[in-house]
């Protein structure tokens, strides 16, 4: 992500440090995409959340090519106001091979955002985890605006 | 082996949703099948999703074309086999209003909206996930189950019902004058969930060549004609991998 991807929109250039250590900048505008009426946003990972498939849907909210998204960490799409600790819930949750829910405000390659109530379970093959499975669908305002309350408070 | 020595017929039964325009061409698929698999094949179908449930738990079901919540089950609890999904007929949800209906979007919704669904599983959800964005859920709308998408229909036509649940086909497939009177609220479009064609697994030294024949239904003119009457135009090979895709899909919506 660059300055570039904003397209001469005025973004705020973030620092992120993801819980592997690796840092990277990002860029933020204060503009929301819908999220498209029926759709689900499906996205699948290997145990180390690398991503290892990208629905239409996915690759079509996110604005990185198919290309872009396969091989790289799902915190790509990580917003800076998200706080870690939602996704230490969820990987936790996983690694225990339990449904994760909840609510999550992603980063689109041009600096814009979505939210999605999203539901993430592991990939059993053989009693092996193999990977994990995230499915987003539309959600409530009145849900994320809850969740922008609490998000701000862990942050 | 029956009494009389005769070897007992699989049983072979389609998921309940099917349009009952469809019911002689199972028939004529139940046939087709058993001169092409050389099995004693008996089709039976079910009412509603309670009797066909009851059934597979009795483990009466042999063959069955089941929907993609029941196929999920099957194959992750019962260990049922995937032999092949209809090419290009995904299961997508319909959520209607009465054509009058002052409500054009899901967001519009409120408290206490009255639903009308059926026992179908995989509809239901997924209606019920079309409205979620209205902050709706079990709780906060009044659910009022039909025994079939034509009672979900009438309905909403003598306003019984606020909005309705219909598999998308045979929302589609509806008499022009019903539909006249309906207005689809919002469709969903998620394009990986399909019926799956199944046989229980202790028919599994025999799914290769029920596989096989049902791959190539279609190259044999009374297999497509067969097809064509419960509007299949194919059957399309499903990966294993494919199979525990939707499993993880439905297990992940299935709140």
């Amino acid at each position: 992500m660059t300055p570039e991807d904003l397209h001469g929109e005025e973004g705020v250039e973030h620092l992120l440090t993801y819980a592997d250590g690796f840092r990277r900048r990002v860029y933020v505008v204060d503009r929301e995409v819908p999220f498209p009426d029926g759709r689900l946003v499906v996205s699948r990972t290997d145990t180390n959340g690398v991503i290892t498939h990208a629905n239409e849907s996915f690759v079509a909210m996110s604005g990185y090519s198919a290309d872009e998204l396969i091989g790289q960490q799902h915190y790509i799409l990580r917003h800076p106001d998200m706080p870690s600790e939602v996704f230490r819930q969820l990987w936790g949750t996983v690694a225990r091979r339990q449904k994760w829910h909840g609510y999550v405000k992603n980063l689109c390659k041009d600096g814009s955002y979505y939210w999605v109530y999203a539901s993430v379970v592991a990939n059993v093959r053989d009693g092996a985890v193999l990977g994990y499975t995230s499915v987003r669908r539309k959600p409530s305002r009145r849900m994320v605006e809850d969740a922008e309350v609490t998000y701000a408070a862990l942050k | 082996m029956n009494a009389d020595g005769a070897p007992t017929p699989l049983t072979f039964t389609v998921s309940p949703d099917f349009n009952v325009k469809h019911l002689p061409g199972w028939y004529v698929v139940n046939t087709w099948l058993q001169r092409h698999t050389g099995e004693s094949i008996r089709l039976q179908t079910f009412d509603d999703f309670a009797t066909l449930h009851r059934a597979l738990l009795g483990d009466h079901i042999d063959l069955i074309y089941a929907n993609a919540f029941d196929a999920a089950r099957l194959v992750r609890d019962h260990g049922f086999i995937a032999l092949a999904r209809p090419d290009g007929r995904p299961d997508e949800a319909v959520v209607a209003v009465n054509i009058s209906s002052p409500v054009h979007e899901v967001e519009a919704l409120g408290v206490n909206t009255r639903v009308a669904s059926t026992d179908h599983p995989d509809v239901h959800l997924m209606g019920m996930i079309l409205i979620e964005s209205a902050d709706l859920g079990p709780e906060t709308v009044q659910i009022h189950r039909y025994a079939n998408f034509v009672l979900v229909a009438k309905a909403l036509l003598y306003d019984d019902a606020d909005i309705g649940f219909f598999l998308a086909e045979t929302f589609d497939e509806m008499s022009p004058t019903i539909r006249s009177q309906l207005r689809v609220l919002v469709r969903s479009e998620i394009f990986v969930i399909s019926h799956l064609f199944l046989v229980h697994p202790r028919l599994a030294h025999r799914a290769d060549a029920m596989r096989r024949s049902l791959l190539m239904m279609d190259a044999d003119p009374k297999g497509m004609a067969a097809l064509d009457d419960v509007g299949i135009r194919r059957w399309a090979e499903v990966e294993p991998e494919e199979v525990d895709f939707m499993i993880d899909l439905m297990d992940a919506l299935d709140d």
